[in-house]
């Protein structure tokens, strides 16, 4: 009998792929290392085994002796630290962003500077810092004021881009946030010229960088990025059931529209933090979570959660080279992410002709 | 198993279904026949809860609407004409999405989900394909794995729009077979079906809807009468009796 033969046969193997063993090794190993890198490079030489006994000797127990002078310290600790720290927070929160704006808008080209979403807390953000108060306390208002920005940004985006055929094809999204960008920079431009006192902090913070990362900036940004990937990484299976479609996925119990708001308000306001610490960085979003979808697995199980670490690296590696390549001046990181990112979307452009 | 009460879809000022009442028992199929743009679809999408409709639906004797969108997707599996399949999502991947009603919001598979999972392979024979990408499948291949994902979902109501669409004859026949082993199993289904031959050989009532209403209904000897079919697809056709079942052939109007 057909049955009692499919009985003796050993059940297949139902089981999510998720991220694997050695992809999540492989991706805490890239980011070990970057962060490693990233202190250990500069100016002034600290070797890395003196970089881990420092550490080691804050950790109470260990009776690790402190190897640096004050001098090595305050650079390792005060200056090279916090602008890794701020490096990989931007860069996973940018990675992962942008691998759930592809979820939720089912379009492999989705980036949050290509969305103008990152434009739209930039406008935010330079409103905030120029009419709003620039003191101390009011600094912790610019991600509050870019969120705003990047929200209103989405939310056109989405609606031109609905409105000009995104259902149908993947270009009308990302040609309406260009559109987006292209707008919010003009405004931002036209508010720049008005305080051209300011426009040299401005056009600085606009091509991106952590040249003048501090602890601060760290403080204001971590928990943003910490709340929205939490809910990012939480609605990892809920996105791979989202890429069935609107129809499907409602007829399997989900609520598209709360879910598709859930995701694109953490994203966004994840997005709004990094923003407004780090300025325009373009193509993070789209480089990391392609790699990953190479690599490893499509399955957002595994996307989102490796964007996150992948991305934190990556950003803070794309620092090094940013400030090691014209040394002893720096290249903005916009720039390094562009000149890597372009090629990529070409290359994604390409291959995802057919993906409508 | 599944009712419905003067139906009525609408899309602005366009009704696309009128006044429908159809009532599906358990281990029962019913076909919507109809020509195009008859409403078949838009009365299938009601019944999943996809779009707004008046009227009645009740699920096991309970309101559709009072449901909520979890606890009829626990009753209602439903597989659009052309489902999205991700090609790089295996077989497992996907079948296994179909237990989403059952798992919390936020949450993960269960044991049991796995093991649900693993029932609807083995029911469609598909155990062997397990780990192979949805992209690798052939046609029929990839429309079992579809009624697996379906059959995952563990709902009493199937309902299938236009399952043989762009299948070979023999795995057209192969798909509806499957669909009647599990209609034999005790669910509940309903299918739109364009070929009226294959319609009349499976369903065991069909549903002529001619511009959203119900025209003829009954079991395949009574609707698929040739002025049926001549009033409602502006086709000619002959109707022949084979084995028990009803065969609609077309005929050719040579202009004498």
């Amino acid at each position: 009998m057909a049955t009692a033969a499919g009985e003796v046969r050993a059940a297949p193997r139902v089981e999510a792929r998720g991220i694997g063993l050695r992809a999540g090794l492989g991706a805490a190993a890239f980011l070990v290392v970057a962060l490693v890198v990233g202190l250990a490079v500069g100016p002034v030489g600290i070797g890395i085994g003196a970089i881990v006994r420092s550490a080691l000797s804050y950790l109470p127990l260990l009776h690790v002796h402190q190897p640096l002078g004050a001098i090595d310290r305050a650079v390792l600790w005060q200056v090279r630290a916090p602008r890794v720290a701020l490096a990989a927070l931007v860069g996973g929160m940018l990675a992962v962003a942008g691998a759930s704006y592809q979820g939720v808008f089912r379009n492999p080209l989705c980036d949050p500077y290509l969305l103008g979403v990152a434009g739209g807390a930039g406008l935010g953000a330079t409103l905030a810092i120029i009419y709003g108060s620039v003191a101390a306390e009011g600094r912790w208002l610019v991600p509050v004021a870019a969120f705003a920005g990047a929200i209103a940004a989405v939310v056109a985006t989405y609606a031109l881009g609905r409105s000009a055929g995104a259902g149908r094809t993947t270009g009308a999204l990302v040609l309406a946030g260009v559109t987006m960008a292209t707008f919010t920079a003009a405004v931002q431009t036209f508010v720049q010229q008005q305080h051209t006192q300011q426009l040299q902090n401005v056009y600085a913070w606009l091509l991106g960088g952590f040249s003048s990362s501090t602890w601060t900036d760290v403080a204001i940004c971590a928990p943003y990025v910490a709340g929205s990937s939490l809910v990012l990484v939480l609605h990892r299976r809920v996105l791979d059931v989202l890429s069935l479609g609107d129809d499907e996925a409602t007829s399997l119990g989900v609520d598209v529209r709360r879910a598709r708001l859930a995701i694109v308000v953490a994203a966004t306001l994840g997005t709004a933090a990094a923003v407004s610490v780090s300025g325009l960085i373009a193509f993070v979003g789209i480089i990391v979570p392609h790699t990953i979808r190479l690599l490893v697995s499509t399955s957002y199980r595994a996307v989102i959660p490796l964007s996150l670490v992948a991305g934190a690296g990556f950003l803070v590696l794309t620092d090094v080279a940013a400030r090691s390549v014209l040394s002893p001046e720096e290249l903005p990181i916009g720039v390094v992410t562009a000149f890597l990112g372009a090629p990529f979307f070409a290359i994604v452009l390409r291959t995802s002709r057919g993906v409508r | 198993m599944i009712e419905t009460r003067d139906l009525w879809v609408r899309f602005g000022p366009v009704a696309a279904v009128r006044g429908l009442s159809l009532r599906v028992e358990a281990g029962g199929w019913t076909a919507l026949i109809g020509p195009n743009g008859a409403g078949k679809t838009s009365a299938l999408r009601a019944l999943a809860g996809l779009v707004r409709y008046e009227g009645e639906i009740a699920v096991d004797g309970r309101d559709a609407r009072a449901l909520g969108r979890r606890a009829l997707a626990r009753l209602v599996a439903y597989v659009p004409q052309k489902p999205e399949t991700p090609p790089d999502l295996t077989v497992a991947e996907y079948v296994l999405l179909g237990r989403t009603p059952h798992i919390p919001y936020l949450g993960g598979e269960s044991r049991g989900d796995r093991e649900a999972a693993a029932r609807a392979l083995r029911r469609l024979d598909l155990e062997d394909f397990a780990e192979r990408r949805l992209g690798s499948l052939s046609g029929g291949e990839l429309q079992r794995t579809v009624l697996a994902r379906a059959l995952a979902q563990e709902a009493p109501v199937l309902l299938l729009d236009e399952p043989t669409t762009s299948l070979d004859l023999g795995r057209q026949q192969l798909v509806l077979e499957l669909v009647d082993a599990l209609r034999a199993g005790g669910l509940a289904v309903v299918t739109t079906l364009h070929d009226l031959t294959l319609a009349g050989q499976y369903a065991d009532r069909l549903v002529l809807l001619d511009r959203g209403a119900a025209a003829a209904e009954g079991p395949a000897g009574e609707v698929l009468s040739a002025p049926n079919v001549a009033t409602h697809y502006g086709a000619r056709v002959r109707v022949l009796e084979e084995d028990g079942s009803v065969v609609v052939v077309p005929v050719r109007d040579r202009g004498r």
